[in-house]
């Protein structure tokens, strides 16, 4: 672990602030649950961490478009727990819980979630070759060990997925990250927060340098009556996703009114695709349906050798989260 | 002469419990001597090949860094006449840490920064700039090296062959041949390896607390590399948070810990991080062929069973795999084999059933197999061919109640409503699947020594210098020493982990209760009767003419036969002696040595999996076990507890994952190497049958460590079978397999 140094800051402004007037390598920090880790196998090697824990984003409160706000530095046992989540948004709920561990999940916030990094095994050993660690020195897992590796959207770049749980549900939520930076604040739609890797696997996200999370603003519509959070693994806790589903299917009769479904653990980002669910709006939710569906949104799906069983995976977990969706 | 005390044999809570849970049992690294200073270990990046720099001044310059030791600075003294071997060191030339620039495996720890505080030399020891010349291609699978498979005179010869096994193979009609491969596992004990070392510069000795599962083993081994008397080199580890086996040998922090202790003259710890916890011995990568075939009663007619194990390229380590198939089988035509494939990794380690839980899921398994092909059902199978003596040395059992560890098993299991064709049990998306298999382990004792001082005061203290590595040995002996000299168990104290204590084994095999507990009980005899002689002495009127077969030692009290009784307590206070001391050395006695001595168990299992997505999931488990007397039903369901999980994970999810072109693991985490968490391990049924066995130690008990996880993976892998038809014959069975 390197040297660094901390500060506590009592607003976002100084926090922003302090990133942009420092010349040093900066990190924010709140829950800390991957930073920390990161910092120890020296795959993070900040100067200077801000520690955002004190600002005024730990709240969850009412949007007056009647969707709700999650402050950023809430954490994420809380959001799982919090009346209105479980009551409108109980896909979100579910997504939560199945991630990490009840301890990691009281430390964690949900801003902090969205940051997380990939749990690639080379870019977590400095041994081995990363671009995303060590931009232009190759990627190790292409064919290495690529059992937990993405299938879509990789480039020959960065074959990493994004490991996060939350954001996958937050991805059918069709969310918003409220982010403050040097320009003032703005909105990130959540498909559009994440990035594929392309030529720079070492940008997650489309945050601009210094730029702070301040909240995640959730729709009114929560799908709380069909969803379901399917997250397929290696063993029923405290394992990352091979394959996650988030579902969420409005239903009138036998008719499909609205369908999402985002991925996990196939790709650099929650993998969704809006179109594919707006060619499935009024036909009936059958089982055939579903599994058309499902070739639709994993069209293009390339495997690279250990992780070729995620294709037939993803489709059938697809299938099997809408179906549970369907019969809630 | 009488002992009513009832204590063995009752669930007894641990006497070291309360200072565990209220974090008050010190463990190695909580030990922090006046002007400590803390070492941080740097481990090579590549697998062979040799060290061209090392350049450490960067490090050097941090404020707070005391050192650095590489191979270019190590003491001349600890290479010059330096002997690295261990009490459990196999054939070969140990690892000698900082000899050379050379590099044998990926992980060798190379250097070792020392500072002020652990936080310095973590950081320093990022700075340290190493390169090298890589010599060669990386050899670190087993699979693609079988070709490199050899046998020699250091390794044990496996039983001979008896009958014709090629023969009756190829002429039976009802016959199996299968594989199986399984992977690297590391044993990952919760508490680190962890040292810290104090040289007394004036008396030239060393103190030194280690995390090992026997102060012998580390004290002969730093005697070794510094030219010391024993005597010199007092080793303590008190308290061991979880062994497995990897404490068997020393691990490299000793080395480090003592080297720069001395060097520095300063009191030294080192710690590994987890991923260092991954750098050293581990349960070698097997891959097994089995033959096997019957006559159509299901009379086994042939077995051959072949196994390769990986070891390093500088010690030939080797497990007990295939003895097992020859022994547990009623079968005149039996060929076994045994070689080694050298590879480019840290020599493998005994991790709990070493070998034995190898070659059992490989047996158990191509066991199921052959009952699926002669449509037998897998219990009646293993009752068809029951041995009633050992096959390969044709000796009687001590003792063997396997016949009513299946019946036990199989009624509490329910096995009786298993259905024997594959995928025909369902519920909704759940495929739900039956599976046994038969677990074996031998009986070991050693010899150890103890000794007990009994103190005016009425409190007893037994000592030897054994281990209690989480399996309950301060209570167990405790209750054995309790009991035999007629004492509330409050008041024994029993003292292990001090290389100064009477000699005793490491902590493995299981054979610690049946070694040690051994000497406990002779030792407290020996006091007994040292108590009784003293009483003729002290009370002549109540004990001249009695003889002590006559006698009762019971609630602290010596009585005789007309009811007339008088306290321990008053007669080691009755004249100036006061309290009473005696030693004793105990050893297997010779009868042992016509009789063959096994642990024996019948594990059933259910699983359930999800016909899609394929994950398993292993809701019950029956373990039903033969194991002689239980001296503590409550620690003894815990051995079997414990065992059962870790062949929860052997079967589905333990797998060091090595990416053989650099020969590094990859998964070095707890998080990436997956082992069950509670929401894996769901209802386990322990059953200890009665077993009465008068030849295998005075206790007549045989050790529990190792017996709960023979035979579990494969009981799973061939419920795995009956549930899906999918006969996975790789390990762990992960969910990719069975898509």
């Amino acid at each position: 672990m390197n040297n660094f140094s901390l500060t506590q800051v009592d607003s976002a402004e100084e926090a922003v602030k302090t990133a942009r007037l420092s010349t040093e390598n900066n990190r924010y920090i709140a829950g800390g649950t991957n930073l920390i880790d990161l910092m120890k196998y020296r795959v993070e090697n900040p100067d200077h961490l801000l520690d955002i824990n004190r600002l005024n984003f730990s709240e969850i409160s009412s949007l007056p478009d009647n969707g709700l706000r999650l402050g950023a530095t809430v954490t994420n046992a809380d959001t799982a727990y919090h009346q209105e989540v479980q009551k409108n948004y109980p896909l979100l709920a579910k997504a939560i819980l199945s991630g990490a561990s009840t301890q990691l999940r009281n430390m964690a916030t949900d801003g902090g979630n969205l940051m997380q990094r990939t749990r690639c095994y080379y870019f977590y050993d400095t041994a081995t070759p990363c671009n995303k660690r060590e931009p232009g020195s190759g990627c190790s897992a292409l064919e290495g060990f690529n059992r937990i590796h993405a299938i879509l959207g990789a480039s020959e770049k960065c074959i990493a997925t994004h490991p996060s749980d939350m954001c996958v549900a937050l991805a059918a939520l069709d969310a918003t990250v409220q982010v403050t930076g040097e320009s003032g604040s703005r909105s990130i739609p959540i498909l559009e927060f994440h990035r594929l890797p392309g030529d720079h696997p070492e940008k997650d996200t489309n945050l601009e340098p210094g730029e702070l999370i301040t909240a995640i603003d959730l729709p009114e519509k929560g799908f709380s009556q069909h969803f379901e959070y399917l997250k397929v693994r290696d063993r029923p806790s405290y394992a990352f996703a091979l394959v996650s589903v988030a579902a969420a299917l409005e239903i009138d009769g036998s008719t499909i009114k609205d369908i999402r479904v985002s991925l996990g653990g196939v790709a650099h980002k929650p993998w969704r695709l809006p179109e594919v669910e707006q060619q499935f709006i009024d036909q009936q939710a059958t089982p055939q349906t579903f599994e058309a569906f499902a070739e639709k949104l994993i069209a293009g799906a390339k495997g690279y050798g250990d992780n070729d069983f995620k294709i037939k995976l993803a489709k059938k977990s697809i299938v099997r989260a809408l179906l549970t969706a369907l019969e809630k | 002469m009488k002992v009513l005390n009832n204590i063995t044999g009752v669930a007894t809570t641990r006497v070291d419990g309360r200072k565990k849970v209220t974090g008050t049992a010190p463990y190695t690294a909580e030990f922090n001597p006046a002007n400590l200073v803390h070492g941080y270990i740097v481990n090579s990046t590549i697998s062979t090949g040799t060290i061209t720099k090392i350049d450490t001044t960067k490090a050097l310059d941090v404020a707070g860094v005391r050192e650095v030791f590489t191979h270019e600075n190590a003491p001349l003294s600890v290479k010059i006449n330096a002997d690295y071997s261990d009490p459990m060191a196999p054939p070969g030339s140990p690892f000698r840490p900082l000899y050379n620039d050379q590099i044998l495996y990926n992980g060798q720890p190379i250097a070792m920064v020392v500072a002020d505080t652990f936080e310095t030399a973590r950081y320093a020891a990022g700075l340290i700039e190493v390169a090298y010349n890589t010599s060669g291609k990386s050899t670190t699978n087993i699979k693609d090296n079988l070709d490199r498979a050899f046998t020699d005179d250091d390794l044990p010869d496996p039983p001979k062959p008896r009958g014709n096994a090629k023969k009756a193979y190829q002429e039976s009609e009802i016959k199996i041949e299968a594989a199986y491969l399984q992977p690297r596992e590391y044993h990952n004990p919760m508490e680190p390896f962890a040292t810290v070392a104090q040289w007394d510069a004036d008396e030239e000795r060393f103190l030194i607390y280690d995390k090992i599962q026997g102060v012998a083993s580390s004290q002969g081994y730093i005697a070794g590399i510094f030219n010391m008397e024993k005597e010199k080199v007092r080793v303590l580890s008190e308290f061991v948070g979880g062994g497995f086996g990897s404490g068997l040998r020393p691990q490299y922090q000793l080395f480090f810990a003592a080297m720069a202790a001395k060097v520095l003259n300063l009191p030294v710890k080192v710690v590994m991080t987890r991923k260092q916890m991954f750098s050293f011995g581990h349960r070698p990568a097997c891959f097994q062929e089995f033959k096997l075939s019957t006559d159509k009663n299901g009379k086994l007619t042939s077995i051959q069973h072949k196994a390769y194990g990986e070891t390093s390229q500088f010690e030939k380590y080797t497990e007990t795999i295939v003895d097992w198939s020859g022994l547990m089988y009623a079968c005149e035509n039996v060929e076994l084999n045994y070689k080694l494939v050298p590879l480019d990794v840290y020599t493998p380690n005994d991790m709990r059933a070493p070998g034995g839980t190898t070659g059992m899921y490989g047996l158990e398994c191509a066991m199921d197999e052959l009952a699926v092909k002669a449509g037998i059902d897998p219990l009646e199978l293993r009752l068809i061919n029951y041995a009633e003596k050992d096959q390969n040395e044709g000796k009687p059992f001590s003792s063997k109640e396997l016949k009513a560890c299946y019946s036990r098993a199989a009624e509490k299991f329910g096995w009786k409503n298993r259905k024997a064709e594959p995928r025909s049990h369902k519920e909704g998306h759940t495929l739900i699947g039956y599976g046994m298999a038969t677990g074996v382990w031998e009986a070991l004792q050693q010899k150890a020594s103890a000794k007990a001082i009994f103190t005016a005061e009425g409190h007893l203290t037994v000592s030897a210098a054994t281990a209690d590595i989480g399996t309950g040995t301060y209570t167990v002996m405790a209750q054995i020493a309790a009991e035999t000299v007629g004492l509330p168990l409050e008041h024994v104290t029993f003292k292990l982990g001090d290389s100064t204590l009477p000699k005793s084994p490491i902590e493995g095999g299981s054979w610690t209760v049946s070694s040690v507990g051994s000497a406990v009980k002779m030792v407290c005899v020996s006091l007994r009767e040292k108590i009784y002689a003293r009483a003729q002495e002290t009370h002549p009127e109540l004990f001249a003419e009695s003889m002590i077969e006559d006698a009762r030692f019971e609630k602290g009290e010596l009585s005789i036969r007309d009811g007339r009784a008088v306290s321990f307590m008053e007669i080691l206070n009755a004249d100036e002696r006061k309290s009473i001391e005696t030693s004793v050395n105990s050893e297997p006695a010779e009868n042992r040595d016509n009789y063959s001595c096994y642990t024996h168990s019948c594990v059933m299992v259910e699983v359930h999996v999800d016909e899609d997505l394929g994950m398993i999931r292993v809701p019950r488990v029956v373990n039903a076990i033969a194991g002689g007397k239980i001296i503590n039903p409550k620690t003894a369901e815990s051995q079997i507890l414990g065992g059962v999980t870790w062949g929860i994970g052997m079967a589905i999810e333990e797998e060091g994952m090595m990416d053989d072109r650099e020969g590094r693991i990859m998964n070095a985490n707890l998080a990436e190497y997956h082992m069950p968490i509670n929401a894996d391990v769901q209802e386990i049924d322990v059953i200890f049958v009665e077993e009465k066995d008068e030849i295998v130690n005075p206790l007549g008990a045989k050790g529990l460590g190792e017996i709960g996880m023979v035979g579990t993976a494969a009981a799973i892998a061939n419920a795995v079978y009956n549930a899906t038809g999918k006969r996975i014959r790789e390990l762990p069975i992960t969910l990719d397999k069975l898509l």
